[in-house]
């Protein structure tokens, strides 16, 4: 089904791929991300309700607390995203096929969001709580240090390799990722406990009514949103490695062509 | 395996002794970045002396990453790769002998910079034990974690920029440890600083096992 | 909700949070309908 070129056409010349897929239906969605999406949708304008609206300021830090709702469900599947890669590093390297890849790459792009979110929200309750923008408590930092253990890992994924051997560094970063966060994470816990209280983004564990539901809410909402967006990663690594292999068998098919124009001069 | 690994330690060893890149450019970075953070800093004794122990490994840090850089790009060139790929060499081996190699090349920067350290900043080593148990035990994690980060980018056309933002983050925690198990020392209660020394001695032990295992895959993939 | 304390960094937050993920979230699918229309519909696996 894919172009077929002229013998003696010019190598490079970008072949049209119309014809094969001229009106078909283009894009990543489905009945079951559509689904996934409109109960995303809704649970978020739950989640504002309850949030911003329904629940009462904390005693503490007053309003404050409503970023809590978005914030502490973010670290949440940050690092789901993060165990996901891993998870999906090691099945591949055990495994070989292609889609582990994919899922790889769909859970640290989509934790990466959530990581900057997960920051962005947590400085953001800094600022009124504490007066200053950062603070070195242990989450922070731990998720500042995890986002830069993201950031590599893309970056290793966006080099121009051959795509087997990129799989194969990818995966073997991959799968050192959820060991790394967790020592990470623990040497940061017990150095900033050397100091005061190690997390001050923590929230308190008798938080209940209301509060207790928004943050309820928050994790429904998000983690809809999370599965939503990584179900639409995957399609994307997917397809992207689908086109890979395209490009590939009509580069290879283009110089098998030009090899017979030769011979057959 | 270990044979294989004394040999191909040697190789790396032996290059370095015929080039002295280590001698001669890593050495006097290290030393110039000691220099530079007395220049950063108020070269006043008290801000120094007490931030000694985060800038010597601070200082120890970049220094690896040209060390690393350095031993994995002796393996770039000329179809080393593949002689390495074919030869009757366990990867494993290969792992270990590289790392050995530039375990000993940052155990050698380390007494210079202790000595940098002494002079420059005026520390006043304490607390002997620990500081050789830490150097030791942060060498082998640094060197470890190294040469298998270093595999991970090898061949690659950005990898003298990739490797440290891959590597550096993974390191963190050996930066944290090392500097509290030397404060420890250097303040005369190293009893506070051993829990330190046994975390670095975790992180060695894992990565140094993790390297064994994935070096193979990484030499096959590319 | 007029008279809620530190208003501004409620709103700057959720506004962020929110607009961050649309924002991927739009990139993602034109990213998804750029490359389907490169792959033939017999290889998407689903509809």
């Amino acid at each position: 089904m894919t172009a077929t070129t002229q013998p003696g056409a010019v190598a490079g010349t970008p072949q049209p791929r119309s014809g094969d897929t001229a009106g078909a239906p283009a894009g990543t969605g489905s009945r079951g991300t559509r689904i996934v999406g409109l109960l995303a949708l809704a649970s978020i304008a739950l989640l504002v309700l309850y949030g911003l609206v329904i629940s009462p300021a904390d005693v503490e830090m007053d309003d404050a607390v409503r970023l809590m709702y978005v914030h502490v469900p973010s670290a949440t599947y940050l690092y789901v995203g993060c165990f996901v890669t891993t998870l999906a590093s090691g099945l591949w390297l055990w495994k070989r096929t292609a889609g582990w890849d994919a899922l790889a790459e769909a859970g640290a792009e989509v934790g990466l969001v959530f990581a900057v979110i997960t920051l962005g929200t947590g400085s953001l309750w800094g600022r009124p709580t504490w007066g200053t923008y950062w603070t070195w408590d242990a989450r922070l930092t731990s998720t500042a240090v995890l986002t830069a253990l993201l950031v590599g890992y893309l970056a290793l994924r966006r080099l121009d390799l051959d795509p087997d051997a990129r799989s194969a560094r990818a995966a073997v970063l991959g799968l050192l990722l959820v060991p790394n966060v967790v020592i990470v994470n623990r040497s940061v816990e017990w150095w900033r406990s050397l100091h005061q209280g190690s997390t001050l983004t923590r929230i308190d564990p008798t938080i209940e009514g209301d509060m207790l539901v928004a943050l309820m809410v928050g994790f429904l909402a998000l983690g809809l949103v999370f599965s939503w967006l990584m179900i639409h990663r995957f399609r994307v690594a997917w397809l992207s490695q689908q086109v890979d292999r395209i490009d590939l068998d009509e580069a290879l098919a283009e110089r098998r062509a030009e090899a017979e124009a030769e011979v057959a001069r | 395996m270990w044979r294989d690994a004394a040999l191909v330690a040697g190789r790396d060893l032996r290059v370095e002794a015929r080039s002295r890149v280590t001698l001669h450019q890593v050495a006097p970075f290290a030393l110039l970045v000691l220099v530079l953070f007395a220049f950063a800093l108020d070269p006043a004794r008290q801000v120094l002396e007490r931030a000694t122990p985060g800038l010597y490994w601070v200082t120890v840090l970049f220094s690896a990453l040209l060390a690393v850089a350095r031993s994995a790009a002796l393996d770039e060139s000329g179809g080393v790769r593949d002689a390495l790929r074919l030869s009757a060499l366990e990867p494993a081996g290969v792992f270990a002998g590289k790392a050995l190699a530039v375990a000993a090349e940052l155990l050698a920067l380390e007494v210079l910079l202790g000595a940098g350290v002494i002079v420059l900043y005026g520390a006043e080593p304490a607390g002997v034990g620990l500081l050789l148990a830490t150097c030791l035990a942060a060498t082998v994690a640094v060197a470890a974690t190294g040469t298998l980060y270093g595999a991970l980018v090898s061949g690659l056309r950005v990898r003298e920029t990739l490797l440290p933002l891959l590597l550096l983050p993974v390191l963190a925690p050996v930066l944290i440890g090392a500097t509290r198990a030397f404060e420890a020392a250097l303040a005369g209660v190293p009893a506070d600083g051993w829990p330190w020394c046994g975390l670095l001695a975790v992180f060695a032990i894992l990565y140094s096992v993790a390297g064994a295992a994935a070096y193979g895959t990484l030499l096959e993939g590319s | 909700m007029i008279a809620m304390t530190h208003a501004g960094y409620v709103a700057a937050a959720w506004l962020g949070t929110f607009g961050l993920i649309g924002g991927y979230a739009l990139a993602m699918v034109r990213r998804g309908r750029k490359l389907s229309r490169q792959v033939p519909p017999g290889e998407r696996r689903w509809s």
